[in-house]
């Protein structure tokens, strides 16, 4: 019989997450954690943001990259906590502790994307 | 017990510094890129309280405007930009060995791989800019 091992989802989630949190982010801090709160930019009205968020393909994006990006983080803070302070013997704390942090995430997103009228 | 006998070697095992990522330039880099995780996690966050103060009214989002405005928050997404552009960067710079795309028999170039990527995120983020902005009064 094969052992099935999540370690090759994880990964996948890793990468995907990856690429999404680095195709999306840049342009998303930019604006919303730096322009905005400097004024170099006018913020969007809250009905305005309202009908972004209504369209479902943006909220399809949200998700997605909630998601994956929680999940690009729990693996990536595993993986360094174990090179970086070679804590072996924790090992199962911190991967239930990151995946665990991320899943709880994952549901705040989906329950957040649920209440858009 | 000891691991070594009269007729088995001792093991040679070097101990590691819980520092050893001081060491060298590159280990630092690599740790910096890592490290880059935790900036992701927190515009995750930062994301979800945006969307949530929307959602729950005018006075909220007013507020979580405020918020971001504050010389902390500020700050901090200030070091997170710099810190998702790297990771950006380096995950781009990785991305040609990891996705190996063929066109038929032959292998498309690992350089077309990386254009790509690069194309990917400014295309991405010319349509961030315009949804976000597009609709302002």
């Amino acid at each position: 019989m094969i052992k099935r091992h999540p370690e090759p989802l994880l990964w996948m989630l890793f990468s995907a997450g990856g690429v999404l949190s680095g195709a999306l982010m840049p342009m998303l801090v930019l604006l919303l954690g730096v322009a905005i709160p400097l004024g170099w930019v006018a913020p969007p009205s809250r009905d305005e943001l309202l009908r972004v968020l209504g369209n479902p393909l943006t909220r399809l994006a949200f998700v997605a990259l909630c998601v994956l990006s929680l999940f690009h983080w729990a693996h990536r803070f595993r993986h360094t906590l174990y090179d970086g302070l070679q804590i072996k013997h924790l090992n199962e704390a911190i991967a239930i502790g990151s995946y665990g942090v991320a899943l709880i995430g994952c549901a705040f997103t989906v329950y957040l994307v649920w209440q858009v009228p | 017990m000891k691991a070594h006998s009269e007729y088995h070697q001792r093991w040679l095992r070097r101990p590691v510094s819980t520092y050893w990522w001081l060491e060298k330039p590159a280990y630092f880099a690599f740790i910096l890129r890592e490290s880059s995780c935790m900036f992701v996690g927190w515009f995750v966050i930062y994301l979800l309280l945006l969307v949530r103060a929307v959602l729950d009214g005018e006075v909220s989002y007013r507020q979580y405007l405020e918020w971001s405005a504050t010389p902390g928050i500020l700050f901090l997404n200030i070091v997170t930009l710099a810190f998702v552009l790297y990771h950006a960067v380096t995950f781009f710079q990785a991305a040609p060995q990891a996705l190996v795309v063929r066109a038929g028999r032959k292998r498309v170039p690992p350089r077309l791989v990386l254009a790509g990527h690069y194309v990917a995120w400014i295309v991405a983020s010319g349509l961030i800019g315009w949804v976000l902005l597009a609709g302002r009064a």
